[in-house]
């Protein structure tokens, strides 16, 4: 069943349109992640999902119900803020309870509930405190605790973890997914993080300008971009990109980059049928940092070895779990990660292997993936 | 550095000497015998203590053909100044809630007319109250003065109020209405909770402020009806025979009491409270 159906979904500030026709749907049980960059509408998509703003065309259905014209009480959903959103004046107790006052439900119950939940969260010892009187990461659970409490079809977190500190953050970011596995709640979660997209998602939704441009698992995400925005924004480094000539050679595609230069680079690729109707024309090419390695690495399940290229390195940024190399394929920048013993001289020739089976070829006039 | 200093303090302590010279004068002509300030000076030290100008003030003197001093005009003011404090402040800080945190069509708007009651001048306000008053059959009551303050004071406790609510993230308000809480729910048990800085400082500015309020008090009361500052003008027009400086300077301090108190307990808080920002 689907827990969240979004069909058409648009809103209009003025003259500004923030959300351009949205199709999704979520099944239950799912751990949904909308990505990207500020502006790009899904803080917007959230709070119409929540009620707290109207869309302006198209329908919003929870668990099989169109909501568009139901309270934000009554959608059965629980958010998360990423201020937290704590009601100051009340203790962590009252501040779970809240909502249960509100909609009258008996005081053993609520009792019970909380009980519940603070065993959950390992918060019961802060029950009689104020939130002043903790900590970013303590304010965080009681928040999440305000939301498991109300037991809803749908869960929607707001950029929950960009207000605590880096460490804390990949900690709630392992408890949240746990939790996830834990009660297998379906979650809508808005992140402007690709690492938390990446990391917690069962699917992800890439959103830019107000449209969604890929919903899909994070490996699809990851190995199969859309499109060259999303090959952009997901992965760090991002997967380099380059203009290159698809040309045929024995009936195979072979990708050139640099076509014409002394130092051309030729990638003889397998496959990539996909991409026959691009053959003797531009294509972008796209290959991930983690592809580019140094000369003496194997890839996982490669038959006839690694193609190996000598390339120019223009720089090197050792991070202590890699190198980031930059270098030059056929006169065009690209980003290598290479293992952390390696140091490539800059301004020398060095080895590279390359992983050509994850190369990924755009359409330059549309951007979007060929193969 | 020293020596600017020292000019500093003296400037200062000048310019507060001048300031408190009248209040210095008042004090001590209340304890000062009539005869012996209409034989002397008005200005002068008392040559004796004589504390009885403030229960002769207080509850025996004649003024408007009765003598029972300035006592049942304190209570009027009270009486007056007390509600009128409560609910323009209620009321303020419910419409400064609803304009700062819900926005609505023609919110701005709304605020804008409000406040514009601020600077209209309180003459102009007159002859409409008179018949607000006349057809409410309130004329001469302390009913009447409590409609009247309670109206223009809204002006000032609803800017008070707005300007600070808009410092509470509006986070708050989405949480509590997935949470189910309606308008008045959230004014009552999130909102309200977070007043008290901006409540005491509007509650204070109300206070003194429909407390030394004459304009209206004289124009729409008389005799027994009439606020402590209306009746204090009473007292010196009773005055005939010979000018009893003693007991007017007395009445005059016991009518400014009340608000003297409010400054000594709150102006702390009126301080702090009009500086106060977002609440985290």
């Amino acid at each position: 069943m689907a827990a969240l159906s979004i069909r058409g979904l648009s809103k209009r500030f003025a003259n500004l349109e923030v959300l351009k026709g949205i199709d999704l749907d979520i099944e239950s049980g799912e751990f949904a992640v909308l990505v990207g960059p500020s502006g790009c509408g899904k803080s917007t998509l959230l709070s119409i999902i929540a009620g707290l703003e109207r869309a302006s065309g198209g329908t919003i259905e929870i668990g099989g119900r169109i909501v568009n014209d139901v309270a934000p009480k009554d959608r059965d959903i629980a958010m998360v803020f990423q201020s937290y959103a704590l009601y100051p004046s009340m203790t962590v107790r009252q501040n779970i309870t809240f909502g249960m006052e509100c909609r009258h439900v008996p005081k053993p119950e609520q009792d019970a509930a909380v009980a519940n939940v603070a065993k959950l969260l390992q918060i019961e010892p802060l029950l009689g405190r104020r939130p002043s009187q903790l900590s970013g990461g303590q304010r965080q659970r009681v928040a999440m605790g305000r939301a498991l409490v109300r037991d809803p079809l749908l869960f929607l977190f707001d950029e929950p973890l960009s207000n605590l500190d880096a460490k804390l953050r990949v900690e709630m970011r392992m408890e949240i997914k746990r939790l996830h596995a834990r009660i297998g709640a379906t979650i809508v979660y808005v992140t402007h993080d690709q690492i938390e997209a990446m990391t917690m998602a069962t699917r992800i939704a890439v959103m830019h300008k107000g449209e969604v441009q890929q919903f899909a698992d994070p490996d699809t995400i990851y190995r199969y971009p859309a499109n060259l925005f999303v090959a952009g924004f997901m992965g760090s480094p991002p997967m380099n990109t380059m203009p290159a000539r698809l040309v045929a050679e024995d009936g195979a595609p072979v990708v050139v980059i640099g076509a014409g230069r002394p130092d051309e680079v030729r990638l003889r690729l397998q496959g990539y049928d996909a991409a026959a109707a691009f053959r003797d024309s531009e294509v972008v090419l796209g290959i991930r940092p983690e592809c580019i390695a140094e000369g003496q690495r194997g890839f996982a399940g490669t038959s006839n070895g690694p193609i190996v290229v000598n390339a120019p390195v223009e720089m090197c940024e050792p991070t202590g779990a890699e190198t980031i190399v930059s270098l030059r394929l056929g006169g065009e920048r690209a980003l290598a990660r290479i293992s952390p013993d390696i140091r490539p001289a800059p301004g020398a020739l060095a080895p590279f292997a390359l992983d050509t089976r994850r190369i990924c070829l755009f359409d330059p006039a549309t951007e979007r993936l060929i193969a | 550095m020293k020596i600017s200093r020292a000019i500093i303090y003296t400037v200062l302590v000048v310019m507060a000497l001048l300031f408190l010279v009248p209040l210095g004068v008042v004090i001590a002509n209340s304890l000062r015998a009539s005869q012996e300030i209409a034989s002397t000076s008005m200005i002068g030290w008392p040559r004796q203590l004589i504390f009885g100008n403030y229960p002769e003030a207080w509850n025996q003197f004649c003024m408007a053909e009765h003598c029972w001093g300035i006592a049942p005009y304190m209570r009027n003011s009270l009486s007056l100044a007390i509600p009128a404090t409560l609910l323009s402040t209620m009321l303020g800080a419910l419409a400064g809630y609803s304009i700062a945190l819900w926005r609505f069509r023609g919110d701005n708007i709304v605020f804008a007319l409000v406040t514009l009651g601020i600077f209209l001048p309180e003459q102009m306000k007159l002859i409409p109250w008179v018949v607000v008053l006349r057809d409410l059959g309130l004329m001469n009551t302390i009913a009447g003065l409590v409609l009247i303050h309670t109206v223009q004071g809204l002006s000032f406790t609803t800017l008070f109020c707005r300007n600070y609510y808009v410092g509470i993230p509006q986070d708050l308000l989405k949480a509590a209405r997935i949470d189910g809480a309606g308008f008045f729910r959230i004014f009552w048990r999130i909102i309200l909770p977070l007043s008290p800085p901006i409540l005491i400082v509007t509650v204070i500015f109300q206070f003194t402020g429909i407390w030394n309020e004459f304009l209206f008090g004289v124009t729409f009361t008389s005799g027994d009806q009439q606020p402590v500052t209306a009746a204090l003008i009473a007292l010196s027009a009773a005055i005939t025979s010979e000018p009893l400086y003693g007991v007017q300077s007395a009445a005059v301090l016991i009518a400014a009491l009340p608000t003297l108190l409010v400054y000594l307990f709150g102006g702390k808080y009126f301080m702090s409270g009009l500086t106060a920002g977002a609440i985290k």
